[in-house]
């Protein structure tokens, strides 16, 4: 296939996804290296910021990008406090907490779907990846 | 003790609150003392939110906290009370004696401050306020985390000033 007959990147939600340390930057980083859509988000640290320069640096983001969906990394995290405060005077903004990167897949590959159900569907595959494997595969 | 730590954090409630003292002390209780966000249902009710279902939040403005301290100080489950500025500790600590001590978890980069550590930056005036805890008989320790070594805050300062 040549390149001129590659598909372009459909036009799906744009997301922010603001984490602890370096989380977010490595797991777009991996959405990217995966399914070459990485660019469906866009990361943010919490790194060496207080709660008042997190709510002001989140706050930018979404208003540069026009972000309408959220991810953060821990429910009682500073970044999910900071992505909730931004529901009060964003009435379509969707916030998710305990993002992993089975969930962040499936957002990016979620072409059609609205936001709230890519959301939902990135939230299903999230959590349903969550799982205990011990001793041998039945069937083996 | 009941309440285990008494902490600044400008994050207040975080990762470092709920996971990294939290789980190893067996948290049950946070006391959040901040006029803004006791007179806030929306910011509560975000706070209510993200704690674990186990933990019991109290709000409580200076005023407030005075008046309970005594009732959280008996209860029988392990508590960290939390303040967002050095200030509001301050006002508590003149106001609330039995407060011994103090840790200093997380102040941030902020217009008019210096770094002391990574996570630590001080203005002159929130360092007065500190040295001025210390003098009346308040120990004040600087650490993040639990694993972290507690340091003194001449022990922080120095160590500044000859960086």
């Amino acid at each position: 296939m040549s390149d001129t007959a590659t598909p372009p990147t459909p036009a799906g939600p744009k997301a922010i996804v603001l984490a602890h340390g370096n989380v977010a930057d490595a797991l777009v980083a991996a959405v990217d290296l995966i399914t070459g859509r990485g660019d469906r988000f866009s990361p943010l640290s919490n790194q060496n910021l207080g709660a008042a320069e997190i709510d002001a640096l989140l706050r930018e983001r979404v208003d540069a990008l026009g972000a309408r969906v959220i991810f953060t990394d821990l429910p009682a995290g500073s970044c999910n406090f900071a992505a909730c405060r931004l529901l009060k005077d964003r009435p379509g903004l969707i916030v998710v907490t305990g993002v992993n990167l089975p969930a962040l897949l499936q957002f990016a590959t979620r072409d059609t779907a609205s936001d709230a159900d890519a959301v939902a569907a990135a939230v299903e595959r999230g959590g349903s990846a969550l799982r205990v494997l011990t001793g041998r595969p039945s069937g083996h | 003790m009941a309440i285990d730590l008494y902490r600044i954090d400008d994050r207040l409630i975080h990762g470092q609150v709920i996971v990294g003292w939290g789980q190893p002390m067996d948290l049950r209780f946070i006391v959040l003392v901040d006029d803004e966000v006791a007179g806030s249902e929306w910011e509560r009710e975000l706070y209510r939110m993200g704690v674990p279902p186990e933990t019991a939040l109290y709000f409580a403005s200076v005023d407030e906290a005075v008046a309970r301290l005594d009732e959280w100080r008996a209860d029988p489950r392990h508590g960290i009370l939390l303040t967002g500025d050095v200030d509001t500790m301050r006002r508590l600590t003149e106001r609330a004696p039995a407060i011994r001590e103090v840790n200093v978890g997380g102040i941030h980069h902020r217009p008019g401050r210096t770094e002391r550590l990574r996570y630590l930056f001080l203005s002159a005036e929130e360092e007065q306020i500190l040295r001025g805890m210390e003098a009346r008989g308040v120990v004040v320790t600087v650490r993040d985390v639990p694993s972290a070594r507690a340091l003194r805050l001449g022990e922080l300062v120095g160590a500044a000033r000859t960086a």
